[in-house]
């Protein structure tokens, strides 16, 4: 190929371009990590419609505004504007602008078997457990997990060690606190060791009105027979561009469980990599997504069955109202040797506005010859039968229409293991529908 | 003044070339009375109950109907249900998601709020629930389910005897409530309804056969053929029709 020929960069792109140009040097292996991710965006850019990854949601043209990186938030102004979860009972840690805000964070006392602290200080004191990050590598370039490897300075680093069992969840919130759009990268790794079990919530949250970009990306590595849960919740402001990207490398015998509940943002896009490496685990991601006026949100799924024996489960709610538009793709893998897999995937929206648009793309490539895959999708209005009924005993329309809705969502968000973060997640619902009514 | 009062009703299938269903018909119906409607199948029974709750794939060409003097088809239909009219569906939908007791309460509230009533506390729902639930033989696990969801085809019936019992209708239109029953099951049905009448509540029980009405006695009986009412009578009239049919009717309609 030849390589002179470049498309005319955006302005978004030469912002970044520019950001790219501080990736700071070194010789470890995070280094170089960072320099490749700066190099694959560099020859790459943001992706288009004609990038099938990204073919529903065109970054390129959807990503037009440059923003620079962005500075260090205050500290009042980031507690005021972290709202999300605050209810549910967590040791919480504050992520404003991208770096840990140790002053609003639960650092201290931690529970035995629980290690917790910022990227920022693993890199400082060169913490052996960094050598993880980086481990499941996107077959295709991934641009925004590639801009978040190169620029991402800060984080949570969690290590669960063998055999603990930590009741208490970890809240990571992430908040944009900046009178000015710009761009907040954050990075974070959480491993749980052999048999231990843990609950790791996310939340993201910032103004409206503001064109920032928040990216965020997290890797789990999750140990031979252990019980990771995770649950994120993202309310980014109504302009704002929430770019992210789960990563789980699953053990043996182990149980994985991740529920993304997507409300905020102009336009999002959360990507989600699973590689079952470990013979006989289940992974269970689930979702729930609420659109409304013209938003754009994107839940993008790579499941990899390397070995045999796993169970993979996805189900996915989408509630369209107004003119938003849903992206669902899905792909599960399974490889050669991945005999005796079960994977079941299923996308189902409930469009409520006239304008609204759903993209449903499952996939599947299979290579082994004993296996049991399925995957389905659906797309369709509230049905009429159930409104009459329900207004037939009194329930006026909206009410009747919200009940419908929040039963809709339910049977996704029910799978959420934790209590109070469940409750949590169903209260969001009902202020997302009571704001409707 | 009669309670509900069809007058000369036509109503067709919504749409360009909708059907016409009813054709005239015309019924008086006063508090405390019940009055069953039977007739073949076809002959809009089903469509007269989804008329007088406010289904909208039905569109009424002439005639009026009033509740309590009210204009009742110029109502929404959850207006309906809140000035007391309530219809005990054929076939009962599945919601899933939306548990029985959480749609119970939805529904009450709803209607005491239109009627400008306070909300039922939460401890004072419970008992009403409890205690109409345990005369129907309904357990608190189908309470906990989904509003009908997994219920058997008497569950269901139960189920919607249940819901009439706590929102009190003035007016109960119970479209074919013995379809799908089985003797015990109509029993219990029966039974619900039958704790049911009331001096101020009238009903109208919808069905094509006379077993039902052995169980809950009406005043009057009416033969509805073709969208229209061709008959009256007592409810010695429902023996007669249970011995000869409904073949004469259609015959002089035809």
């Amino acid at each position: 190929m030849n390589a002179d020929i470049r498309p005319i960069r955006t302005q978004a792109e030469q912002a970044i371009l520019a950001s790219l140009a501080t990736v700071p040097g070194g010789g470890d292996r995070l280094a170089d990590l960072r320099r490749a991710a700066a190099r694959s965006f560099e020859e790459n850019g943001l992706p288009h419609r004609r990038v099938e990854e990204w073919k529903y949601t065109d970054l390129r043209s959807l990503m037009r505004e440059a923003v620079p990186v962005a500075g260090t938030a205050a500290i009042a102004e980031a507690d005021a504007r972290a709202r999300l979860l605050r209810g549910v009972e967590a040791r919480r840690i504050v992520i404003a602008n991208g770096a840990v805000v140790p002053e609003l964070s639960d650092l201290a006392d931690l529970e035995e078997g629980l290690s917790l602290t910022t990227f920022a200080a693993a890199m400082a004191a060169g913490d052996e457990v960094l050598s993880r990050i980086g481990g499941i590598v996107p077959s295709r370039y991934d641009a925004s997990l590639a801009l978040n490897t190169a620029l991402a300075r800060d984080g949570v680093v969690i290590t669960i060690a063998p055999g603990a069992a930590i009741a208490r969840p970890v809240h990571v919130a992430h908040v944009f606190a900046s009178g000015t759009a710009a761009a907040m990268y954050a990075r974070s790794l959480v491993v749980v060791g052999a048999g231990a079990s843990f609950t790791y919530a996310e939340s993201f949250e910032g103004p409206d009105g503001l064109a920032y970009q928040a990216n965020a990306a997290t890797e789990f590595v999750v140990g031979d027979g252990a019980h990771l849960d995770v649950v994120r919740l993202q309310e980014e402001g109504a302009s704002a561009f929430h770019l992210s990207t789960l990563l789980f490398d699953v053990g043996r015998e182990s149980k994985v469980h991740a529920f993304t509940f997507g409300l905020g943002a102009a336009v999002a896009r959360t990507t989600l990599y699973a590689t079952l490496s470990g013979e006989d685990s289940h992974v269970g991601f689930n979702g729930a997504t609420l659109l409304k006026g013209r938003q754009h949100a994107d839940s993008t799924l790579f499941l990899d069955h390397q070995v045999p024996g796993c169970e993979s489960r996805e189900l996915f709610k989408t509630v369209l109202d107004d003119s938003a538009r849903g992206v669902f793709q899905g792909k599960i893998v399974v490889r050669q040797a991945a005999q005796k897999t079960d994977g079941r995937m299923m996308s189902r929206a409930l469009v409520l506005g006239d304008e609204a648009e759903m993209d449903n793309k499952p996939e599947l490539e299979i290579f082994a010859d004993d296996v049991q895959c399925g995957h389905g999708a659906t797309c369709g209005a509230i049905d009429d039968e159930l409104l009459f009924y329900l207004r037939a005993r009194g329930i006026p329309r909206k009410e009747a229409q919200s009940l419908l809705v929040q039963a809709f969502v339910g049977e996704a968000v029910e799978t959420v293991e934790h209590d109070g973060l469940r409750e949590a997640l169903v209260e969001r619902a009902e202020a997302w529908l009571a704001a409707r009514a | 003044m009669a309670l509900l009062d069809i007058d000369n009703l036509h109503a067709k299938i919504d749409g360009e070339h909708g059907k016409e269903i009813l054709k005239g018909l015309s019924l008086k119906v006063n508090p405390g009375e019940v009055h069953a409607i039977m007739g073949p199948n076809g002959s809009g029974k089903s469509t007269l109950s989804y008329i007088l709750a406010g289904k909208e794939d039905y569109e009424v060409t002439d005639g009026t109907v009033t509740l309590d003097g009210e204009d009742l088809l110029e109502m929404e239909i959850d207006e309906r249900a809140a000035k007391g009219v309530f219809l005990a569906f054929q076939y009962p939908v599945e919601v899933p998601g939306v548990a029985t007791m959480t749609f119970l309460r939805a529904s009450l509230n709803a209607q005491r709020k239109k009627r400008g009533e306070a909300e039922v506390s939460t401890p004072d729902f419970l008992r009403l629930v409890k205690d109409k639930a345990a005369h129907l033989g309904i357990n608190q696990d189908m309470l906990r389910r989904g509003v009908n969801v997994g219920f058997s085809g008497g569950e269901k019936k139960r189920a919607e005897i249940l819901q009439m019992a706590i929102l009190e209708p003035k007016l109960c239109v119970l479209d074919e409530t013995d379809s799908g029953l089985d003797i015990d099951a109509l029993k219990v049905v029966s039974e619900g309804v039958n704790a049911l009448r009331a001096p101020d509540r009238a009903m109208i029980v919808i069905t094509h056969y006379q077993r039902l009405l052995n169980h809950i006695v009406p005043d009057f009986v009416h033969v509805m053929n073709k969208g229209r009412i061709v008959r009256s009578g007592g409810k010695e009239l429902a023996l007669e029709l249970e011995a000869n049919g409904y073949a004469e009717y259609q015959q002089d309609a035809a």
